[in-house]
């Protein structure tokens, strides 16, 4: 079974169609990018798929679960680390990591061996007693990663996770999200294109609201005839490749 | 339990503020000491610590709408908010969530004047017991706005709607600091179509042991209370579906 299956998948609002007709799937433990300029539907596309927003007509289904028809057991499934930096800025990041152990039900015991793992995996222990809203933007990237990991979901969704950092924090995030890469299906919506190329097994390319293609970093070069993925990029937006 | 979590989580936030401390729990003590001040050189019965107590007591919860509105107007301005509406907690989480935390900041802000009121000479009642017990569902009121202007408002809007205008009109409105007799007029009617008078002469009532001087005080703030919550909680889910 695919880890998402979406069928038709189409969003209105009044006049304008933010995603018209969408239809892919992504294998279970794939990372996988969803391109395009502003306005493309990108985030559309994830909101509906992480039961934010409901569709105006068509479906998608997270192992198997609807999105429209069984959004709860969706939602037990997915974990979400949104645009902006999604944090409680009074919390300490250990009192984050809690919080988010505690609005899913966790145990103490489970509590404090999630918080150990996930301290661990992200070398939170420097900063672990520090309010997340005295922490550089690295830092709180790497808190929202962590916090969206602690309902240890099938399904992450990353909305620009690194949009604003610095090279170095942006290279230390790559090796984490390519750390996860096989135990989670990510999807990941970005405007870097090297980032999208350099972690993704496959990606989608849409404007308008519409899927433009949806292939390998390799294979969208060759489809656009270059060896350049931003080139590559630019084409297919612009309608020279097909 | 997922709830409790939640609403933990906004006790720590406000309280860790130290603006919110100050303003919250500060600010309606010197409002007690200044006025008592005041009386002792200008005597005016309305400053009597025993009439003007009960109304700072009340002045003091607009404060806990704009705790309350600003904590959820940030939260939906950072992204926290969607992220928890990707987690199991259901919409009556959230709204017991944020409403829960404040009761026991609004109680203990009463308790606060009411021991600086006992230091200035207020005598030692039982009525001052059950006046703290009547400020529950005075504060309910006063959280239901917060929630209210939280959903609609962004956190910079909720600094001037909540932070000014309702404080100024929690206070002019109110009868704490001149008699609404005074006025008269349109202005008198205006303030006892609204719920902030009734809340005062309701707490003056229970403090000076005048039980049935609470009604229909009582029902005013009851039915405020009552609408504004249901308006609140519609919005607050209107803001979440539009997440």
């Amino acid at each position: 079974m695919d880890a998402i299956r979406i069928e038709g998948l189409t969003k209105k609002y009044k006049d304008v169609v933010a995603v018209d007709d969408l239809r892919l799937f992504v294998r279970k433990g794939e990372l996988f990018s969803l391109l395009g300029v502003n306005g493309a539907g990108k985030t559309t596309t994830v909101k509906m798929l992480s039961c934010l927003t409901q569709p105006t007509s068509g479906d998608a289904f997270l192992n198997g679960k609807s999105i429209c028809k069984d959004s709860a057991a969706v939602k037990s499934l997915i974990a979400v680390s949104p645009q902006e930096t999604a944090v409680a800025p009074g919390l300490s990041v250990r009192e984050n990591l809690e919080l988010m152990c505690g609005v899913h039900g966790f145990s103490k015991g489970k509590q404090n061996a999630k918080i150990s793992e996930l301290t661990e995996l992200f070398g939170l222990e420097s900063v672990i007693k520090k309010k997340a809203g005295k922490l550089s933007g690295g830092w709180q990237r790497r808190l929202s990663i962590a916090m969206a990991l602690i309902s240890e979901p099938d399904t992450l969704f990353l909305d620009e996770p690194t949009l604003g950092l610095d090279v170095l924090a942006r290279s230390d995030l790559w090796d984490i999200i390519r750390s996860l890469k096989g135990d989670v299906t990510i999807i990941l919506t970005t405007h870097y294109m090297e980032e999208a190329e350099v972690l993704s097994d496959r990606i989608a390319i849409m404007k308008d609201g519409k899927l433009l293609i949806c292939d390998t970093a390799d294979n969208i070069k060759g489809t656009a005839k270059t060896d350049n993925f931003e080139q590559a990029f630019v084409r297919i937006v612009k309608g020279v490749a097909k | 339990m997922r709830m409790l979590t939640f609403a933990g989580r906004n006790t720590k936030e406000i309280l860790r503020d130290p603006l919110n401390l100050a303003f919250g729990l500060g600010f309606p003590l010197v409002l007690v000491l200044l006025l008592s001040a005041i009386q002792a050189n200008i005597p005016v019965k309305l400053f009597e610590i025993q009439h003007l107590t009960p109304g700072i007591t009340v002045f003091g919860l607009s404060f806990m709408t704009l705790f309350s509105a600003t904590i959820i107007a940030k939260d939906r301005g950072s992204s926290l908010l969607q992220r928890l509406y990707t987690t199991p907690l259901t919409p009556m989480d959230f709204i017991l969530g944020y409403t829960l935390p404040i009761i026991p900041i609004a109680i203990a802000q009463c308790v606060v004047c009411y021991i600086a009121a006992i230091i200035l000479g207020l005598s030692i009642t039982a009525n001052i017991l059950y006046a703290i017990v009547f400020i529950i569902p005075i504060s309910i009121l006063y959280i239901a706005l917060g929630l209210l202007f939280g959903s609609v408002l962004n956190d910079k809007q909720v600094g001037g709607i909540c932070g000014a205008l309702l404080t100024n009109l929690s206070a002019w409105l109110s009868g704490i600091w001149f008699d609404l007799d005074l006025v008269g007029g349109a202005f008198k009617k205006i303030s006892y179509a609204l719920p902030f008078v009734h809340a005062v002469d309701m707490e003056r009532a229970v403090l000076a042991g005048n039980f049935a001087g609470v009604f229909p005080h009582i029902w005013w703030v009851l039915g405020y209370a009552a609408i504004l919550l249901i308006l609140a909680v519609l919005l607050f889910l209107r803001q979440m579906r539009k997440q």
